[in-house]
């Protein structure tokens, strides 16, 4: 490679370089004895970085593919990208007030790291790169789970959630090697010229399940989701609301992505029993499950952290249903859906978090009363929970209709279009849904607070608001996100017509 | 645009009454009093100017803007003589529901927010053509009513809101379904009422609406109160506080059956024809069960809430006549119980068990409320005797009419619906009688008997009981201010081919 392809490369990841850049000079200044009085410098450092890999991504970048497929940037790509960083700032805000007390230079930049990962994760089309960006994503995170040293509960965490994933990881990578072996390439655009004289190989549909296996264990779908529970209750806040946002985001992106690019021909089928084999039918059973379990599981939780990990299980469900859809308009909304449900859970996260420094705990009694004791914050905790539950007109709401909408219709025209038996599932469960978000409001709205005086708003107060209105305008103005999705995708898959 | 100023004047309201700062907050009364009185005048204004001319279109006031492209949904309101009726009726119980909540003084502003929250939602259902739209203004109604119930309701409440939520939520379960499932078989690539009922009879097949059908007015039924689905209603009216017992029997069990008139039965002819007849029988059961099981109640508030279901058997009876003469009893009865269901659950939960805090019928009896309370006595009397169906009064036309209609489809149903109507008649004599004019027993003083001088009836309450009243005794007395613009409304494509296809067979 010569010098004139090495600029070009780092003209294409200079967002990321300057994260990397940021996370650098951060480490450094937190080697100062004085690093305790530094910390609002380090937040503010790390936000404006951020911010400018930001703005350099918006504005400057140009659509390439280099290095054949290693890197690319593509108006989707960019528009994840944007969603993910702006997490992972979101994360380093909640994290300015968090319980980290001892080496939070350090915390902020594995943080980084693991935006850097997520980022790189959606802006590849080449096995080996989706790995790597994975791992870096998944040790960052392992490291920022287990990070509060006094608390068993975060090191036991960690624990879990490192062997899991590691275990996820060697199933990952051993799925990609029959890949490869069957196929003979790593990059996805050669896969799908490729994949339709492989659909019936044995060899390629248990590759598909292992790598499938692999990404159940990102997502936190159903059987693969014990580490999801543990890792949300234990790790500190922020972390779990970078776990339940960015890592989200671009698990589901890389996947979409592998699954409509990879394996487009091996689908399969997944009607009530009339299973054929493919991705479909994975897909269509971890989603059952996931549903099933999710929902069921978080009726019973004392612990709102708990409980939305439970309901992250449930969410990867859905999501993973209108993956099941395999076009265009399903795409599509399962894209627009994971993004809607980031903000949301961050927001969420974020109200637990300052209710967590407040009392103490995350359990539904320490959210006695907060009607009285912050209003703000209990109208915005009553936008994101209900926007989950998919009440609308939130945009929780138009996200599950349209996901659910467009599965169905993706999946015949008759009486009985064959996902129905899916769909009834979800529809069903997500009224049982609504029970358990209703408990913990219950809890904000109606119980006595514990103690009467009102609390002064936290800093971090006006971005969760602004978080809450976000869900609520684009439950009723969705196109303001979901036109240039839209564009994006049209023009991903157009791109994909074969030479 | 005149329609979207009722549910915009509701919700400028809530966030108004959000902003309210928290030494103002006795003003939330007011400022949901005006987007009621708002809602009111931009109702009663639609009405007034709905032409009923024979060459008149039968929907006005359209309104359509393009929504979401990519599901083709639009913002699509207008309104022909029912959706006008049910606007109207919304106002009258908006106002009347802020004037008998005049003396909410615990946490106000969310009070206010969440009821004027359900006002603007229903406001938005009875004036959707766009069955997406229809749906996300249906579902706003459904969370503000867990939370006034819970926070501020009295008898169980927390059992008797998140009841009344889990039945709701299951209803809209399985609308949700029948509306994916409408756009996915439909292809059309739009949810337009009209566009979607066009297409009816081409596109869905037979074996699709044999089970959308019951899905989707089944899920809408639950809310209207179909037996055997009504038990979330006596329990919530129960547990929820007095204006949210009005707003629920005035028009949140109207939003149910509203929609399935609207949405279930235009779009699936064929699936409604299916199961008419089972729909009729429910309706019948729900008639003489809830009357007889109201007959069987201590607690007067059960009473009330039981008549709900008896009353809203009416209109479901009434709607699968699939009559003119049916259908207009049908709309009649919604508007006519909206009032009256109203007018009963002011007088029980506020100026009774407010002030004597019970709503045992032993108790009341003992406390001689004929002389102590003259003023809801005689409001009691005339709602109680409205509810009976006495000529004159507004339910006598409606539930006349719907008798009528259905003695043509459903000959033997009319025995045990004339039951019905005889238990109705007894069981609210009995509640009437032996709550405020029961005589002076001779036997060992009862201690209820002594209570402390009760607080005279409030200017707002007289205002609001008034209203009510004076609404159902003008519809008793000149029914065809209602009749006429629900005849014309008949015209419209959706409704005429509804009633002409099914009826001839």
């Amino acid at each position: 490679m010569n010098a004139e392809a090495y600029i070009h490369l780092l003209k294409l990841l200079a967002p990321e370089a300057i994260l990397v850049v940021t996370a650098l000079v951060v480490l450094g200044l937190g080697l100062s004895p004085s690093s305790e009085r530094m910390r609002p410098l380090l937040t503010r450092l790390t936000l404006f970085g951020g911010l400018v890999a930001a703005s350099v991504l918006y504005l400057f970048s140009k659509n390439a593919c280099i290095l054949n497929g290693m890197v690319v940037l593509d108006p989707l790509g960019r528009i994840f990208k944007l969603v993910i960083l702006g997490l992972g700032l979101i994360t380093v805000i909640f994290s300015a007030a968090s319980p980290v007390r001892r080496h939070y230079a350090e915390y902020l930049a594995l943080i980084l790291f693991s935006t850097v990962g997520m980022m790189l994760l959606a802006g590849t089309e080449e096995l080996l790169m989706i790995f790597l960006a994975l791992e870096l994503t998944s040790i960052s995170l392992y490291v920022l789970t287990a990070y509060l040293k006094d608390s068993t509960a975060s090191a036991e965490a960690g624990l879990k959630y490192f062997l899991i994933g590691g275990v996820s990881a060697a199933f990952l990578l051993f799925g990609l090697s029959l890949v490869y072996g069957v196929a003979g390439t790593t990059n996805l655009r050669a896969l799908v010229a490729i994949s339709p004289a492989l659909a019936g190989d044995p060899l390629m549909l248990v590759g598909i399940v292992l790598t499938l296996v692999g990404f159940g264990f990102k997502v936190a779908a159903v059987p693969f989701h014990l580490w999801a529970p543990d890792v949300y209750e234990g790790a500190p806040t922020p972390t779990a609301a970078l776990v339940a946002s960015g890592s989200k985001v671009a698990g589901f992106f890389i996947l979409a992505k592998m699954l409509a690019l990879g394996f487009g021909a091996s689908v399969g089928m997944a009607a009530w029993s009339q299973f054929r084999p493919g991705w479909l039918p994975v897909l269509a059973i971890m989603a059952a499950l996931s549903i099933l379990l999710g929902n069921l599981a978080a009726l019973v939780q004392s612990n709102v952290k708990r409980l939305l990990a439970y309901s992250a299980i449930a969410h990867s469900g859905y999501m993973l249903l209108g993956l099941t859809s395999a076009s265009e308009a399903g795409f599509t909304a399962v894209l627009f859906y994971v993004i809607i449900y980031a903000l949301t859970t961050i927001g969420a996260f974020g109200v637990v978090s300052v209710v967590e420094r407040r009392r103490g705990g995350s359990q539904l009694q320490d959210f006695d009363g907060l009607h009285k004791t912050a209003p703000g914050l209990a109208l915005c905790l009553l936008v994101f929970l209900i926007s989950l539950a998919g009440i609308p007109p939130l945009a929780g709401f138009f996200g599950k209709f349209y996901m659910f909408s467009e599965t169905l219709a993706a999946s015949g025209k008759g009486a009985n279009p064959s996902m129905l038996w899916l769909v009834v599932l979800a529809i069903a469960l997500n009224a049982v849904s609504l029970y358990y978000y209703l408990i913990v409001l219950k809890h904000v709205f109606v119980a006595k607070p514990a103690e009467e005086e009102r609390v002064k708003a936290p800093a971090c107060g006006p971005l969760i608001a602004a978080l809450a209105l976000s869900v609520l305008l684009l439950g009723l103005f969705p196109n303001v996100l979901l036109e240039p999705l839209r564009a994006a995708v049209k023009n991903y898959t157009s791109s994909l017509v074969l030479p | 645009m005149i329609l979207n100023a009722t549910f915009l004047s509701a919700f400028l309201g809530v966030v108004l009454v959000l902003i309210l700062p928290r030494r103002a907050e006795h003003f939330a009364r007011w400022i949901a009093l005006l987007a009621a009185l708002a809602g009111l005048a931009f109702a009663l204004k639609a009405f007034v100017g709905y032409d009923q001319s024979a060459g008149a279109p039968h929907f006005q006031y359209v309104t359509r803007i393009p929504w979401i492209d990519a599901l083709g949904i639009s913002f699509f309101t207008q309104a022909d003589g029912i959706s006008l009726i049910l606007l109207v009726l919304t106002g009258i119980i908006a106002i009347a529901g802020v004037l008998f909540s005049w003396n909410v003084t615990r946490r106000p502003r969310a009070f206010f927010a969440f009821f004027l929250t359900i006002i603007g939602g229903v406001y938005g259902v009875f004036q959707s053509f766009d069955l997406f739209l229809l749906f996300v203004f249906y579902e706003i109604v459904i969370v503000p009513k867990y939370f006034l119930i819970a926070a501020w309701g009295s008898t169980n409440r927390e059992y008797g809101a998140m009841k009344l939520t889990i039945f709701s939520v299951a209803g809209s379960a399985l609308v949700l379904l029948a509306t994916v499932a409408t756009y996915a078989v439909s292809g059309v690539h739009s949810f337009d009422l009209l566009v979607l009922a066009d297409h009816a009879r081409v596109v869905f097949p037979p074996a699709f609406q044999i089970w959308a059908f019951p899905a989707m007015f089944l899920g809408f039924a639950v809310l209207a109160g179909i037996w055997p689905f009504h038990t979330w209603a006596p329990t919530g009216h129960v547990a929820a506080p007095t204006a949210v017992s009005m707003l629920l029997a005035g028009v949140v069990m109207k939003l149910g059956s509203y929609s399935a008139l609207r949405v279930a039965m235009t779009l699936f002819p064929q699936g409604l024809e299916q199961w008419r007849t089972v729909i009729a029988v429910l309706a019948t059961i729900g008639i003489l069960y809830g009357a007889l099981v109201a007959l069987a109640q201590r607690d007067l508030k059960f009473v009330v809430g039981y008549s709900s279901v008896n009353h809203m058997g009416f209109v479901l009876l009434g709607l699968v006549t699939l009559n003119t003469i049916g259908l207009s009893g049908a709309v009649l009865q919604m508007f006519s119980h909206g009032i009256i269901g109203g007018l009963l659950f002011a007088v029980v939960g506020r100026m009774i068990y407010d002030r004597t805090h019970t709503r045992e019928i032993s108790a009341l009896g003992a406390m001689g409320l004929s002389k102590a309370l003259p003023f809801a006595a005689f409001t009691f009397t005339v709602a109680s005797v409205a509810s009976m169906g006495l000529p004159g009064f507004s339910g006598f036309i409606a539930e006349f009419t719907i008798l009528s209609g259905s003695w043509k489809p459903f000959p033997l149903l009319l025995i045990p619906t004339g039951i019905g109507v005889v238990v109705t008649v007894a069981f609210t004599l009995r509640a009437l009688q032996r709550s405020f004019f029961a005589p002076k027993e001779d036997g060992p003083p009862n201690p209820a008997a002594h209570h402390p001088p009760f607080d005279p009836i409030t200017l707002a309450e007289k205002l609001g009981a008034c209203l009510l009243m004076a609404t159902t005794l003008g519809v008793g007395l000149y029914p065809k201010i209602l009749l006429d613009p629900i005849m014309h409304s008949f015209g419209s494509p959706l409704m005429h081919q509804l009633i002409r296809e099914v009826a001839s067979k």
